[in-house]
């Protein structure tokens, strides 16, 4: 058994796949992570991150496998599920082994997982595309944050930059650290330090004059479509779960 | 802004609009202008109601004045409730700054007749408009249109709205004439039929020349209100087929009747809402639209009315047990999904990963096909077979009793489509 170590990105892995074909190594074990001598046994591999490495792989991906088929793979592995890389390498292994694209074939273990994360994933990212609840700040801002459980924000990028073109606006991921902002022209990462200025959960202090009027009229208009005679909140709660509600207007 | 005032009309006009179950805001390809605001595609539920349905668009009455008299519709004549109205500009600010902050996809105006149907849809058609000219928004706008407005309100909707409707109401004229006098089903049909020549035209013509203003993108749709009158689910799904067929809907939304207004011609107002035959109705649209089936495979002069206690799918298929049991590595497409127990997208993964390996029950497990159902009606890689020489009333017993187990396991009502 050798065990990878690589820096999480998605070249990274493709670069981890390059050197275990290059070192023939048969039962592998990836890990993510900084290299830290001092921490780690000798028998880990570093995996330096190529990127002319990582393109003959993908290049090596793109002959056996459909456009969606690479852009399927990519969303799995941008997701981050913990202990899912073992998964994708036998995929990509798999994919190699074969001389045809074993896309569909759904009888084998790894295209079966990865079409189940895949699932998961896109659940994810529709999810957030629906729940995302925007604050309006004094500067204009349209500020909303975020608690997924997969790390989707930089799927999101296309949908709310098509949608919001015309005004700004800064989705931001509490649980990992950082947000996406839109400037009216370009969308880039950000890292914030909440420690001066507003925490998240302050942005209220921030509001726009007439924000309070729009989450009020918004929960009085989320009561008054209930019919009561219909109730059924096993169904309501399969369609959000709790875990989402601390973000939503209606539900706060 | 007056908040309070604006709070109170919207807590009407929310209110009364409820009930109208046309809420879908997919099927249009609206697209980002210009640095404008929103787009209209995909459809996004952004929340559910308690009671479980999908909040899609701002669903409003732009009034709940109303000069006729429906027997089943809170917002008629002789109902002694609250007025309100909202103007032109309300309505454009409502929609801008929920659809800003990611509530909502879009609008979904609906009115009381105030005065005639023309002056009402006229105002409707200024809403949408304003929206679209002055204010570059590109979200989803579905407009319910008044029966018997004009020809000219109708095109000038559609050159603004993503999708028109106009609602059937009862699922028989003869359900009509008792429940809404002064309704009659001419004044639905007429903008219907002009609706969905505007449509072709409109499609002929965008072939010719790309520069072609859109018109209504997401089609027309319609709603029948089921249980108010007496009509069989054969009569209901027969007049949906006849609409899908000859006015080219996109969709036709079933309404469980919820008692509003005690009325002698009405069920009373402790009847429960019938919510299963409701999710029945839905199910078998889908059969329709979806499964190739033919409306008389569902309901027919021997079954006129739906089976409660299973979906409409495993019922044709215990009525029709010559057709089984299907060999799951062989069949074509069209048969598979005929196959309780087996979805859309079951089925497509079959047929595309049995190019690779014959599959067993394992695979089709965990392709996602409904084992304890589909059991019963295939046959896989493998010696078992289920069916053994059971009746299709045998296997419905041994499905509702599975089912029923689970449900006391789980104390879960399941709505699901198969
Ligand atoms: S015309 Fe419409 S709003 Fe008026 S009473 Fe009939 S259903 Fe209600």
């Amino acid at each position: 058994m050798n065990t990878l170590l690589y820096d999480g990105t998605f070249e990274g892995l493709l670069t981890a796949v390059f050197e275990i074909y290059d070192r023939k190594l048969h039962h592998v074990k990836l890990i993510t992570g900084e290299w830290r001598n001092e921490a780690l046994f000798e028998e880990v591999i570093p995996v330096i991150t190529d990127e002319s490495r990582a393109n003959r792989v993908l290049r090596g991906l793109r002959k056996k496998l459909s456009t969606a088929g690479v852009q399927r793979l990519y969303i799995t592995h941008m997701a981050e599920i913990a202990g899912e890389d073992s998964n994708i390498l036998g995929f990509i292994r798999y994919v190699f082994d074969s001389d045809i694209n074993i896309e569909e074939d759904y009888g084998n273990r790894y295209v079966m997982r990865l079409s189940e994360i895949l699932k998961m994933v896109r659940r994810e990212k529709h999810r957030m595309e629906a729940f995302v609840r925007f604050q309006k700040l004094k500067d204009g801002t349209f500020y909303a944050g975020i608690e997924p459980d997969f790390n989707v924000l930089p799927l999101l990028i296309k949908h709310f930059k098509s949608r919001y073109a015309d005004q700004k606006w800064m989705i931001y991921d509490i649980k990992r650290s950082y947000g996406l902002y839109y400037d009216l022209h370009d969308t880039q990462f950000i890292a914030m330090d909440f420690a001066d200025g507003g925490k998240p959960a302050n942005v209220i202090a921030a509001y726009s004059e007439d924000e309070g009027i729009y989450q009020t009229l918004w929960k009085n208009y989320f009561t008054s479509v209930n019919i009561a005679s219909r109730k059924n909140t096993r169904l309501h709660i399969r369609h959000i779960p709790k875990r989402y509600w601390r973000h939503l207007t209606e539900k706060i | 802004m007056n908040a309070d005032r604006i709070t109170e009309k919207l807590n009407i006009l929310a209110d009364a609009a409820k009930y109208d179950v046309s809420c879908a805001s997919s099927g249009s390809n609206r697209k980002n202008k210009d640095k404008g605001l929103g787009n209209a595609s995909n459809g996004i539920c952004h929340s559910y109601t308690e009671d479980g349905r999908c909040v899609s668009l701002l669903k409003i009455l732009l009034t709940n004045h109303c000069i006729f008299d429906c027997a089943y519709c809170v917002s008629r004549k002789n109902n002694d409730i609250k007025r309100a109205a909202f103007t032109v500009q309300e309505v454009v600010d409502l929609t801008i700054n929920f659809y800003r902050r990611n509530y909502i996809e879009g609008l979904f105006l609906s009115s009381g007749i105030f005065k005639d149907a023309d002056y009402t849809m006229e105002r409707l058609v200024r809403v949408a408009k304003k929206l679209r000219t002055e204010h570059n928004f590109n979200g989803y706008i579905h407009l319910k249109s008044i029966p018997g407005a004009s020809d000219e309100l109708m095109r000038e909707a559609g050159l603004y709205a993503d999708r028109l409707s106009v609602n059937l109401e009862m699922p028989t004229e003869a359900g009509l004439k008792l429940l809404a006098p002064d309704k009659n089903r001419q004044d639905m049909i007429d903008p219907m039929r002009f609706l969905k020549n505007e449509i072709v035209k409109n499609t002929e013509e965008k072939k010719l020349f790309k520069s072609t203003p859109m018109f209504a993108p997401a089609g027309q749709s319609t709603q029948v209100i089921v249980g108010a009158t007496p009509e069989s689910d054969q009569q209901v799904l027969q007049s949906a087929n006849y609409f899908y067929k000859n006015f080219n809907l996109k969709r036709v939304y079933y309404s469980g009747y919820v008692p509003v207004l005690a009325d002698q011609r009405l069920p009373a107002l402790n009847t429960a809402v019938p919510m299963v035959r409701e999710n029945r109705l839905y199910q078998a649209d889908w059969l329709m639209r979806f499964y190739g089936f033919h409306v008389n495979e569902i309901v027919n002069d021997g079954n006129p009315l739906l089976d409660l206690d299973i979906d409409p799918k495993l019922s044709w298929a215990i009525r029709n047990m010559q057709v089984f049991p299907v060999d799951i590595n062989k069949a074509d497409l069209q048969l598979i999904l005929r196959v309780p127990g087996i979805g859309l997208q079951s089925a497509q993964k079959i047929v595309g990963a049995r190019k690779f390996a014959r599959l067993g029950w394992e695979q089709l497990k965990k392709i996602g096909v409904a084992i304890n159902r589909a059991r019963y009606f295939i046959t896989c890689n493998s010696n078992e077979f289920e069916r053994r020489d059971l009746t299709g009333q045998n296997i419905k017993q041994f499905i509702m009793a599975e089912s029923q187990s689970k449900y006391i396991k789980n104390s879960q009502t399941q709505f699901s489509l198969f």
